[in-house]
């Protein structure tokens, strides 16, 4: 490379937040033209370091320097003056307000005015340079996730951003849109803008940086360049500092339908959905976030009442619209939504272990609750999944997410269901609790539960299902077993496109 | 005399637009509060606190326009103030907000007994007069009504148009309107939540300071504690009405000063027989109506009343 200061060196970086420290003496620089990964499990203060260098947070210790001048970032004001880009994980964009206008906000206009002219200008000279384009009068709700990443990019870039850190930009993407960002990642390295790419998903890691930096608990643990040499089992290790346990699915027979959505519709003008569910079966849904699947989750779950149609457990029509009537009918629902759906923050562990069955005997007498008997249930339940810190009376708010997932997990699979529900199982979780989530499906898929998996990480469905769905505008566009699904054409069947079933 | 004749009076109009102009005011205030993402309960305080600021000023200093100004710092101060609890300590806003108005009020009361005693004739001052503009005012039937007014209310005909242009055309405008919608992503283009939303309060201070002054400067000419009445309170529901657009919040402080003026009329022209107190019920009635019948197509600013805190992700 000719040019070999760096855009982006950041050097003895400390951060705390109370007693925790999310970054130690971290060193990371990053060179024009050069795209940098940067790996870690959650909580190892990737994103942490990032938001300092955008000005977000400030940090304990540590310099800043940019383009080889020590750079004092104390907002993100001042760190778009230096040309530094960040697009989030979760998109920040203003739903109400037209592309323009995201687009707009915060630029200084000319003579006091918004500059439209001006903005309409750039707006085209990026889609020519990168491949990037959008309806500069498009209303942003409207916009599909991919477009709205699209959007937070060309933001990034509206303001001649030299160094863009992107911060997990593909969770959200079909297989299709990747390769889009890809596309563009590389027009901008072409350009000479250097790019963090922040990611836990090893091959697209592996496929589009030239360096890897991995981090671990708030610290560097390996800085190596990309030349081919880097597996995703050498890297794997890196990030949890031992070898992470892979759960696999072993082919066997299943049973007899026991979950049968007939002509099930989630909306008015939504098409019906004929779905069935076998004991001992998992059934992944695919699908881009926001075609359905929560109303599907929970309209099955009784959460929500369906448009029309029914759904049979066991063979048995069941009265739709009713969560308690579901449960007793057999069904267990592990919703996406943790805290705000599975769990009541505030309340104890010991409390949420019995929140769907309180009510009744072992854990009430005549209308009374027996708070021994919840208390004894809990130990027993934080025993056996490892829940931590293990104390039943703590609010279930302060667990970590993995824990949290555990707790529901426990309290859903006592109830010994026919069919679970389970929508992002392991959405936000780290490695070791990934492992945890998966084992206990497997577990339920051998003992002849019928599992319904609904999730938008790709690599998880087909790692688990032995059938896959694709969910798309609130219905089922196909299904096939997972030995004649490809990551392709799964991915366009997720973007409305048709699909080809071998016979 | 009829329904219709009311209606058909110039005198109905100009009373309109004077019932109009204060909530117009205070309307244009919550309108820039929400706008940027707080919902001001204080408006009740401020308009009170800058009804007798207006009031002592003009009194001691025998200056009106003196009055005015003391409103607006005033009612900006306890912007401030309000801006320094729920922007900076991140308290909620519904209870923050009563609170503010509550102790607004205390003070009010207090001051007042303080600085005037308490006699059998209230003190008063001479309020504005009515200036016809030149030309203008002699346009048949429109010139009497619109341009035979207080200079105060010349100044709000200005505001309406002045801050739409603010809200839609300027950078400013445009930082305001994506804090109010999401402030992490203004925060992500390098808006300052924080600093826009402590500056809108002082504005909407400022302007529900003037709206409380206008009530004694321009229309009573003298203080007395219900002189907002509720009048606060209002403004909140016409935001809705007007779904947090300038043009559509002064329509919307007309309507209700119309009819406000027109039961008003009715009950001292003795054609209909009830109690008073159904005619005062009036403009609430039809504002409640209106806002029902609107309520399904406004949108509030989406991260109305959410606190903003940099550091939480």
């Amino acid at each position: 490379m000719a040019d070999d200061t760096p855009l982006l060196a950041l050097t003895g970086i400390t951060k705390r937040f109370g007693e925790v420290v999310a970054n130690r003496d971290v060193d990371f620089t990053l060179r024009p033209g050069e795209v940098v990964g940067l790996l870690g499990e959650n909580g190892a203060g990737k994103t942490t370091l990032m938001n300092i260098a955008f000005g977000l947070y400030r940090p304990d210790a540590g310099t800043i320097a940019v383009a080889g001048k020590a750079a004092s970032i104390g907002s993100t004001a001042d760190a778009i003056a230096l040309g530094i880009g960040m697009v989030h994980q979760h998109t920040h964009v203003v739903a109400r307000h037209s592309v323009l206008e995201n687009l707009m906000a915060g630029l200084a206009g000319r003579h006091g005015l918004i500059d439209r002219a001006a903005a309409l200008a750039r707006l085209a000279e990026i889609a020519a340079a990168y491949g990037l384009g959008l309806d500069p009068d498009q209303l942003v709700g409207d916009l599909a996730v991919g477009e709205k990443q699209r959007l937070d990019i060309i933001r990034a870039l509206f303001r001649k951003a030299r160094i863009l850190i992107l911060d997990e930009p593909t969770s959200v993407l079909t297989p299709q849109e990747t390769e889009g960002l890809f596309s563009a990642i590389r027009a901008l390295k072409a350009d000479g803008v250097g790019v963090v790419y922040i990611s836990h998903k090893l091959n697209e890691v592996r496929a589009i940086t030239d360096r890897v930096v991995v981090m671990r608990r708030g610290a560097v643990v390996a800085d190596a360049v990309n030349d081919g040499t880097l597996t995703n089992a050498g890297l794997a290790v890196l990030m949890c500092g031992h070898e992470p346990e892979r759960i696999t699915r072993t082919p066997h027979q299943t049973g007899a339908a026991r979950l049968e959505l007939a002509g099930l519709r989630l909306g008015k003008a939504t098409q019906p959905i004929d779905l069935k569910v076998h004991g001992g079966e998992i059934v992944g849904i695919a699908g881009v976030s926001g075609n359905g699947q929560v109303r599907f989750a929970e309209t099955i779950a009784g959460v929500q009442m369906a448009a029309d149609g029914t759904i049979l457990i066991d063979g048995k029509p069941t009265s739709a619209g009713s969560p308690r009537r579901m449960q007793q009918a057999g069904l267990a629902y592990i919703p996406e939504d943790r805290l705000g759906a599975g769990l009541v923050g505030a309340l104890p562990v010991s409390d949420n272990m019995v929140l769907s069955r309180f009510g009744a005997s072992p854990f009430a007498h005549f209308g009374w609750l027996d708070r021994k008997a919840m208390a004894a249930f809990a130990e027993r339940q934080i025993a056996s999944y490892d829940i931590r810190p293990p104390d039943a009376k703590l609010p279930i708010g302060l667990l970590s997410g993995g824990n949290q997932q555990k707790a529901i997990v426990a309290r859903e699979l006592a109830l010994k269901p026919k069919v679970l529900i389970i929508a992002q199982p392991t959405r936000g979780l780290d490695v070791t609790a990934i492992a945890f989530v998966h084992r206990e499906l497997m577990r339920l898929r051998a003992e002849g539960c019928a599992i319904l998996l609904i999730s938008d990480d790709l690599d998880e469905i087909f790692q688990l299902s032995d059938r896959i769905a694709v969910m798309y505008e609130s219905a089922i566009v196909c299904a096939m077993q997972v030995e004649q699904a490809t990551v392709a054409g799964i991915g366009l069947a997720m973007n409305g496109g048709a699909i080809e079933v071998p016979a | 005399m009829s329904m219709l004749d009311i209606i058909l009076d110039i005198g109905f109009f100009a009373a309109a637009i004077r019932l109009a102009v204060p909530l117009l005011l205070g309307t244009l205030s919550e309108l820039v509060a929400e706008r940027s993402g707080v919902l001001n309960l204080g408006i009740e305080g401020m308009m009170l606190a800058g009804a007798l600021a207006g009031f002592a000023t003009a009194h001691v200093t025998g200056s009106l326009w003196l009055g005015v100004l003391a409103a607006l710092l005033l009612g900006a101060l306890i912007g401030l103030l309000m801006a320094l609890l729920v922007v900076i300590l991140r308290l909620d806003q519904t209870v923050t907000g009563l609170g503010v108005t509550m102790a607004a009020t205390g003070l009010v009361f207090f001051s007042y007994r303080l600085g005037f005693g308490e006699s059998a004739v209230p003190p008063a001052i001479t309020p504005f007069s009515t200036i016809p503009l030149p030309l203008l005012s002699d346009i048949p039937f429109v010139g009497p009504v619109l341009f035979n007014q207080y200079a105060l209310t010349y100044i709000v005909y200005l505001l309406v148009p002045a801050l739409a242009f603010f809200l839609f055309r300027t950078p400013a405008g445009l930082a305001l309107r994506t804090v109010g919608e999401n402030p992490k992503a203004a925060a992500g283009v390098g808006i300052d939540p924080i600093k826009m939303r402590i500056l809108a309060l002082m504005a909407a201070g400022a302007l529900a300071g003037l709206a409380g002054a206008y009530l004694n400067l321009a229309a009573f000419g003298s203080f007395t504690f219900g002189i907002i009445s509720g009048r606060g309170w209002i403004c909140l529901a016409l935001v809705v009405l007007g779904r947090w657009k300038p043009f559509a919040c002064a329509g919307a402080a007309l309507l209700f000063g119309a009819v406000d003026a027109f039961q008003l009329r009715l009950q001292t022209s003795g054609s209909v027989d009830l109690p008073y107190q159904l005619f005062l019920a009036l403009p609430y009635v039809a504002t409640l109506i209106v806002v029902i019948v609107n309520t399904r197509f406004a949108a509030a600013p989406a991260a109305l009343m959410e606190p903003y805190d940099p550091e939480k992700r």
